[in-house]
C-alpha cells in the first residue's frame, strides 16, 4: 500500500496565526499513522484545541499543509471538507451536544445529516442503540443533554463521535473537569474504542495519567475491563506542545527520561493499577 | 487611516457571502425538509397570536382616527376604503414583519448564538454537515413562505378591527364598509402587499442567522447578538419598504 494511504493525519510545518496577530501554532510537523494513538500533552493555552480544530479544517492554516488520509485539505473550501470530516469523529472539550435534541437524536445526527451516510430509519435505530450500548448509556435515549451529568454527557458525545464508525478519532481533553473515577471511565471507553474498532486516535490532554493508561493497557472483551498490555505494548506516541510549538515527539520512555523541565512537569510515574 | 471602515465592510461582505450560500443551498443536496417544516411551525404558526392581536388593534385604531378626520368632511362612509388601502399597502406588511422580526430575528440570533458559544456550530461542521444548509436555509425558506401568509392574516384582521370600530363609533353599515374596502384595492396594492413581506422575510431570517453565527463572548455576546439582530432587521424593513413603495408608486403613475 502506498505510503500516503498509511497516514491518517499529517501536519507539515503548520503555523496558525489569528487575525489579532496571535501565533497559536508554530511550525508543527508530525504524522499519525493508521492504527496509532497519539497523546498530545500541553498546558492550558498551549494550542492543543487549535491543533485539533486545524486537523479538521475548522481553523484555517496560515502556513504549511494538513493532510487527512493522504488528501491535502489546506485551503479547501468549507463545502469541500464536509465529506472528509464525515470520516472523522471528534469529541469536543465541553461535549458540544445539541441541547435541543434528545440523546438518541444527538447520536443519530451524523447518520441522518451527513451527505455520505444518510441512513434509512430502520437501520438507524439499531446503530444508535449499539453506539449508546457501547458507552453504557442505553437508558438515556429520551433524555436531553441538560438532564445528564458531565460524565454522561461526555460518554454520549463519544457515542455520537463513533456512531458511523469513523477510522480517525480526535478527543479534545476528554477528562477535563471530571472526577478521577469518571475520568477513568472515559479513558477506558477510548481504549475500548481503539481496541474494538482498531481506530486511529489523537488524544489531547493535560493529564499524563490519561496517556499512561492508553499506552499501557488494553481492553479485555471477555471481562469488560482493562488489562496491562504487557510486553507487546500499544502503538502509542506522545507529543508535548508548549506555547504553540511541538517540543517533544516520541515514546513513553523517551518522555519520562526527558531532562526538559517543562516536559518533566507533566510526567508522573505510571500508576500500575487500572480498571 | 481607513481602518475604521474595515469592520463594517467585512461585515457586509460576510453577510452577502452567507446570503449567497443560503440561497445556493436551496438547489443543493441534502434538503432538510423536516427542519423547514419545523421552522414554518415555529416562525409561522407561532407568530399567529401576535399578528392577530397587533393586526386587530392597529386596524381598529386606524378606523377610529380616520373616521374622526373623515367625519369633519361628512365622509365617514369612506373609512373602509382608507383602512384597507393603508393596511394592504403599508401597515399590514410592515407591522407583521416588524412583529416577526421582534419575535424571530431575535429568536434565531439567540438560538444560533447559544449554539455558537457552546461549540455546537463547530460540532455540526466537525460532524460533516453544513451549518448554513442545516440552520440558515430552512429558516430562510420557512420565513419566505410564512411571512406573506401572516401578512394576509394581519390585513384581514386589521380590516375586521376597522369594521368593529366603524360600526360601534360611527354606525357605519357593514355592507358599506366591506364594499368600499374591497373596491378600493387594485392589483398593484395586492402585489406590493405580498412582495414586501416576501422581501422582508429574507432580511429577518438572514440578519438573525448572521448575527447568531458571528456571536462571540459567551452569554453576554448572545444578548448583544439578539439585540443587534432585532434592531438591524427592523431598520432594514423600513428602508426596504421605502424602496419597494417607490418602485410601485412609479409603476402606478
Amino acid at each position: 500500500m502506498p505510503e500516503e494511504f498509511q497516514s491518517a493525519l499529517r501536519f507539515e510545518n503548520v503555523s496558525v496565526v489569528f487575525n489579532d496577530g496571535t501565533e497559536a501554532l508554530r511550525d508543527i510537523s508530525f504524522d499519525v499513522c493508521r492504527g496509532e494513538t497519539r497523546i498530545l500533552l500541553g498546558a492550558a493555552g498551549a494550542g492543543k484545541t487549535v491543533l485539533l480544530k486545524t486537523a479538521m479544517g475548522l481553523v484555517p492554516v496560515t502556513r504549511g499543509k494538513v493532510f487527512l488520509f493522504g488528501q491535502d485539505i489546506t485551503g479547501k473550501k468549507e463545502v469541500e471538507l464536509f465529506d472528509i470530516r464525515a470520516r472523522i469523529g471528534m469529541l469536543f472539550q465541553e461535549s458540544a451536544l445539541f441541547d435541543s435534541m434528545t440523546i438518541a437524536q444527538n447520536v443519530a445526527y451524523p447518520l441522518l445529516n451527513q451527505r455520505t451516510s444518510r441512513m434509512p430509519h430502520e437501520k438507524m435505530e439499531p446503530a444508535v442503540r449499539d453506539s449508546l450500548r457501547f458507552v453504557e448509556l442505553e437508558q438515556t435515549v429520551d433524555k436531553y443533554p441538560s438532564e445528564l451529568s458531565g460524565g454522561m454527557r461526555r460518554r454520549a458525545a463519544i457515542a455520537r463521535a463513533v456512531v458511523n464508525k469513523p477510522p480517525l478519532l480526535l478527543y479534545d481533553s476528554p477528562t477535563a473537569g471530571l472526577d478521577p473515577i469518571t475520568a477513568h471511565t472515559i479513558m477506558a471507553l477510548i481504549i475500548k474504542e481503539r481496541d474494538v474498532d482498531n481506530t486511529t486516535a489523537l488524544v489531547v490532554t493535560h493529564r499524563y495519567q490519561d496517556g499512561n493508561l492508553v499506552a499501557n493497557f488494553r481492553y479485555n472483551p471477555d471481562s469488560g475491563r482493562l488489562d496491562p498490555a504487557g510486553e507487546t505494548g500499544t502503538h502509542t506516541v506522545f507529543m508535548v506542545l508548549r506555547e504553540g510549538r511541538l517540543v517533544f515527539e516520541g515514546n513513553q520512555t523517551g518522555l519520562e527520561s526527558s531532562g526538559d523541565s517543562y516536559i518533566s512537569k507533566f510526567v508522573k510515574r505510571p500508576e500500575k493499577e487500572a480498571a | 487611516m481607513l481602518d475604521f471602515l474595515k469592520g463594517p465592510i467585512q461585515a457586509v461582505q460576510e453577510f452577502y457571502e452567507l446570503t449567497g450560500r443560503a440561497i445556493a443551498n436551496i438547489v443543493k443536496r441534502p434538503h432538510y425538509v423536516d427542519d423547514i417544516l419545523l421552522q414554518m411551525d415555529v416562525i409561522g404558526v407561532g407568530s399567529i397570536p401576535i399578528v392577530l392581536l397587533t393586526g386587530f388593534f392597529s386596524g381598529a385604531v386606524m378606523a377610529m382616527q380616520m373616521g374622526r378626520s373623515l367625519q369633519t368632511y361628512g365622509q365617514t362612509g369612506r373609512t373602509g376604503q382608507f383602512v384597507s388601502i393603508i393596511l394592504v399597502r403599508e401597515l399590514g406588511p410592515v407591522l407583521a414583519s416588524v412583529m416577526v422580526a421582534g419575535r424571530n430575528a431575535s429568536g434565531i440570533a439567540s438560538e444560533l448564538g447559544s449554539m455558537k458559544v457552546t461549540e455546537q456550530i463547530d460540532a455540526m461542521r466537525a460532524l460533516g454537515t453544513d451549518p448554513v444548509q442545516k440552520l440558515v436555509t430552512p429558516r430562510m425558506i420557512a420565513t419566505a413562505f410564512m411571512l406573506p401568509a401572516l401578512t394576509v392574516i394581519d390585513d384581514f384582521v386589521g380590516m375586521f378591527g376597522g369594521w368593529v370600530m366603524s360600526s360601534v363609533l360611527f354606525g357605519l353599515p357593514t355592507r358599506q364598509y366591506w364594499t368600499t374596502s374591497w373596491q378600493a384595492l387594485v392589483w398593484n396594492d395586492v402585489g406590493q402587499g405580498l412582495l414586501k413581506p416576501f422581501v422582508f422575510s429574507f432580511a429577518i431570517s438572514l440578519i438573525g442567522c448572521y448575527y447568531g453565527l458571528r456571536t462571540t463572548g459567551g452569554t453576554q455576546g448572545v444578548g448583544r447578538a439578539t439585540t443587534q439582530a432585532m434592531v438591524a432587521a427592523a431598520v432594514s424593513i423600513f428602508i426596504l419598504d421605502l424602496f419597494i413603495s417607490k418602485i410601485f408608486v412609479g409603476l402606478s403613475s
